[in-house]
């Protein structure tokens, strides 16, 4: 049970600890990432064969833990003589890397290289790929400054000394010290990251004698390692600079370089493009943003939703439990929503599944099903219905009666609609194949519609992370505009005068301002025979009302929007319309310019609405 | 969209008799509302006349399925049940089989019932007679044609086939592509 409790869906946590806990899984999940290398499974092979064979020659071992809490500062060849290695030449070989790392040139290394050749040929294949790796580790420059750089290092040889020892607190260093001087720690830390390296190096070659192959890229894959493990302190400094910006900058840049920076770097590290990681940045301050980043590379839970019209969840539950799913109740917030833990059986495959006791469906999608709230008897539209799972949950909301028209522009996916919708009983549903832009021309005057409309999908990259690189500039006008267009349609569609209803709901899998707050503005201005109401859900940020210059309707804070590290479900945006005429009035200009006069102009009808249409408001919320 | 022929009528009732018998008549004459059969694109839908009136208004191309798909029509004017009409077949059956939990999955797989599976049947069942297949807490899986009566099934080896397999609710996955 106490383990249960601890694995419910719980607010991420702060963002240091998550990323120092998670740093070496990270490191490797967005390497392979970026890299997109095959060689993935031949770089873990050889580590722990390496630890395993190093275990059984005690000198090895000695080696190892005497040099490990050297790791910080440099180790002198003396200690190496000390510590029962009678070959002078390996010492020699990690001299030789930190000589690398402070960007000696090339040739003197390729001559101790020869050197060790005559004497153990296996160093051969590990410190060729060792020079091309470190040189544009510390190519790097911090914030992309440029400084002499055999100056730089021929400071760093001098300081080396009395740097050592402070290393833990590095960034409280870091904060008084000059540019200069924050160029030397990242280069230090290069350095330790290559001696801990080379420490790695050492190993595999007492004990991977002959395998120079597998050294050769285990190597390569370690200065790749060091290198994102740099990238991500740099993040993580940046954002701490930026939280206080005042007393931790270096007064030589200005904000932007430091945001130019960050932002190469959060591309880099998770892999988006630069418009995009600019474009979600932009969403948050630094530090949650970085906790967005972050919870978009953890996976969300499973989670399934009763069907009501077949079951109840107790004994859905039980039944489940009984084929071994671990399972618990989502939270307070829903009666229907199960959170699968883990499972010996596929949770699709089950014969409860089969029967159409529940449907697998995201968290995030029971929240605009329950802001439509459809009430019994009422007919009720879905614009952008496959799979199903939306359409399904208003059905059984529906208990089966008054209708359901379920929508989809994609001929293929009405297969898995209609699928879904027989297997899970609904018997009043109507699958139909049209562009969503054609309502209310095939058929108008329903009670409630509900529109998840068609997205970029910004709030699911954990679940397609296709969309870091795939959406571009173009997505971000062409989507909003077809959005805009739907928008319009889903609340032409619906019947003022419904006794019960006369709701629209637009909704989202996607964060950003274009397609959420710029729709819903956009549609409040076309049609002022709408207003916004209150979701109905208790939990989620509220909607920008202001945004980077833009200026939203008042009324959008009733909005809601859900994000990945605070709720952990999907990202996700829900806005709930109260239709209150079914005139349109006549618009005196269609101009993007007039928006600011517009919204100045509307504030006041919509305040005056808000009264007569108190009644229906506490109406609404007793529901 | 289109009301059935007489013909087509009559053949979609012999086979509805197999399994329900004379409770068909629940289906039509129902105390709620008027319910209708339509024949679209060779498929059966059952369907409230209510619902099929504003269905309607979608054109013949874009309509993919209203209320409950029944079966279809075969080329050669036979009717074929579908998996999807389970939930009234279901209700209305008169000769039900029960299956005990371990031969859940090879029934769903598209198996036969094999008599070490049966865990209960309708008394009385003749051969040859359709039936439903539930498992032991009454969830329908699906339905078949017995392929002994009641009492001769008694004697049987446990690797015989008690019911020959005609849809269940694995089809859901397996056959999704053609099922609609």
């Amino acid at each position: 049970m106490g383990r249960r409790a601890k694995n419910k869906q719980a607010p991420p946590t702060p963002l240091p600890g998550t990323l120092e806990k998670k740093g070496p899984s990270r490191r490797q999940l967005s390497k392979t990432r970026k890299l997109q290398r095959a060689q993935d499974s031949k770089k873990r092979a050889p580590e722990p064969e390496s630890d395993e064979e190093s275990q059984p020659q005690p000198k090895k071992v000695k080696a190892a833990a005497k040099a490990q809490p050297k790791q910080n500062g440099k180790k002198t060849s003396s200690d190496k003589v000390e510590d029962s290695w009678d070959n002078l030449p390996i010492a020699s070989d990690d001299e030789d890397d930190e000589l690398d790392d402070d960007e000696f040139p090339m040739g003197s290394d390729m001559d101790s290289d020869e050197m060790e050749d005559d004497e153990e040929e296996i160093e051969e294949g590990d410190d060729a790929p060792d020079n091309d790796g470190v040189f544009p580790q510390v190519d790097n420059d911090f914030l992309g400054g440029s400084g002499s750089e055999a100056e730089e290092e021929q400071s760093l040889d001098e300081d080396d000394d009395e740097e050592e020892g402070s290393d833990e607190d590095d960034i409280a260093e870091f904060a008084g010290l000059d540019e200069r001087k924050s160029r030397k720690l990242e280069a230090r830390k290069a350095r330790e990251a290559a001696d801990a390296e080379a420490e790695l190096k050492e190993s595999a070659m007492q004990t991977n004698i002959g395998e120079d192959g597998g050294d050769f890229d285990m190597l390569e894959d370690e200065e790749d390692q060091a290198d994102i493990s740099q990238i991500n302190l740099r993040i993580k400094e940046v954002v701490n600079i930026l939280g206080n910006f005042k007393e931790l900058r270096d007064p030589a840049k200005s904000r932007q370089d430091y945001l130019d920076r960050l932002l190469k770097d959060i591309s880099t590290y998770y892999g988006y493009s630069d418009f995009l990681a600019e474009k979600l940045f932009n969403l948050f301050a630094p530090a949650e943003a970085i906790e967005f980043f972050e919870a978009n590379e953890v996976p969300r839970p499973v989670t399934i939703r009763t069907n009501t019209l077949r079951t109840r969840r107790r004994d859905l539950a039980q039944a489940l439990i009984n084929r071994g799913v671990n399972l618990e109740p989502i939270g307070k917030w829903t009666k229907v929503g199960l959170q699968v833990f883990e499972s010996q059986v596929p949770i699709g495959a089950t014969p409860e599944y089969l029967a159409g006791h529940y449907m697998l469906q995201a968290a995030s999608s029971f929240l605009p099903v329950m802001a439509l709230a459809p009430q019994e008897h009422e007919r009720v539209l879905d614009m952008a219905s496959a799979p199903g799972g939306k359409t399904t949950h208003i059905a059984a909301l529906l208990k089966n009666t008054g209708m359901v028209f379920a929508n989809d522009f994609n001929k293929d996916r009405l297969k898995s609609l209609s699928a879904n919708i027989h297997r899970l009983g609904v018997k009043n549903a109507v699958v139909c194949n049209y562009d969503g832009r054609e309502f209310p021309k095939v058929i108008g005057g329903f009670d409630r519609v509900l529109l998840d409309a068609p997205c970029s999908g910004t709030g699911v990259i954990s679940k397609d992370p296709g969309v870091k690189v795939n959406k571009t500039e173009k997505d971000f006008i062409d989507i909003p505009h077809l959005q805009k267009q739907l928008v319009l349609c889903a609340i032409d569609s619906v019947d003022a005068n419904s006794k019960t209803g006369g709701y629209i709901v637009y909704s989202t899998c996607s964060v950003t301002v274009d397609e959420n707050e710029a729709v819903v503005n956009y549609a409040l201005r076309k049609r002022p025979n709408v207003k916004l109401v209150s979701t109905g859900i208790e939990f989620g940020r509220e909607g920008f009302t202001r945004y980077r210059g833009k200026t939203f309707h008042p009324s959008l804070d009733l909005t809601r929007r859900y994000y990945p590290h605070m709720h952990n479900m999907d990202g996700f945006y829900v806005a709930k319309f109260k239709k209150f005429s079914n005139k349109i009035p006549k618009q005196t200009g269609d101009n993007v310019d007039e928006d600011v006069d517009q919204d100045a102009d509307e504030a006041g009808p919509a305040t005056f609405m808000e009264d007569e249409d108190s009644t229906i408001l506490k109406a609404e919320l007793r529901d | 969209m289109r009301p059935l022929t007489e013909e087509e009528t009559k053949t979609l009732f012999e086979k509805l008799a197999k399994y329900i018998g004379s409770n068909i008549k629940h289906l039509i004459d129902r105390s709620d509302e008027t319910y209708c059969f339509r024949l679209h694109k060779d498929r059966v839908y059952y369907v409230s006349e209510s619902i099929m009136r504003k269905a309607v208004s979608v054109g013949r191309d874009q309509l993919g399925s209203l209320g409950v798909c029944f079966g279809k029509m075969t080329k050669t004017g036979k009717f074929r049940l579908h998996i999807t009409a389970l939930d009234y077949l279901a209700q209305y059956a008169k000769h039900k089989m029960w299956v005990k939990p371990n031969g859940e999955m090879p029934f769903l797989y598209g198996n036969h019932v094999v008599k070490a599976h049966l865990g209960r049947v309708t008394e009385d069942t003749p051969e040859h007679q359709g039936v439903i297949v539930l498992n032991m807490s009454d969830v329908p899986l699906g339905f078949g044609v017995t392929a002994r009566s009641t009492s001769d099934s008694r004697k049987l080896q446990p690797t015989d086939i008690v019911a020959f397999h005609q849809a269940d609710i694995g089809e859901y996955l397996r056959e999704e592509d053609t099922l609609f």
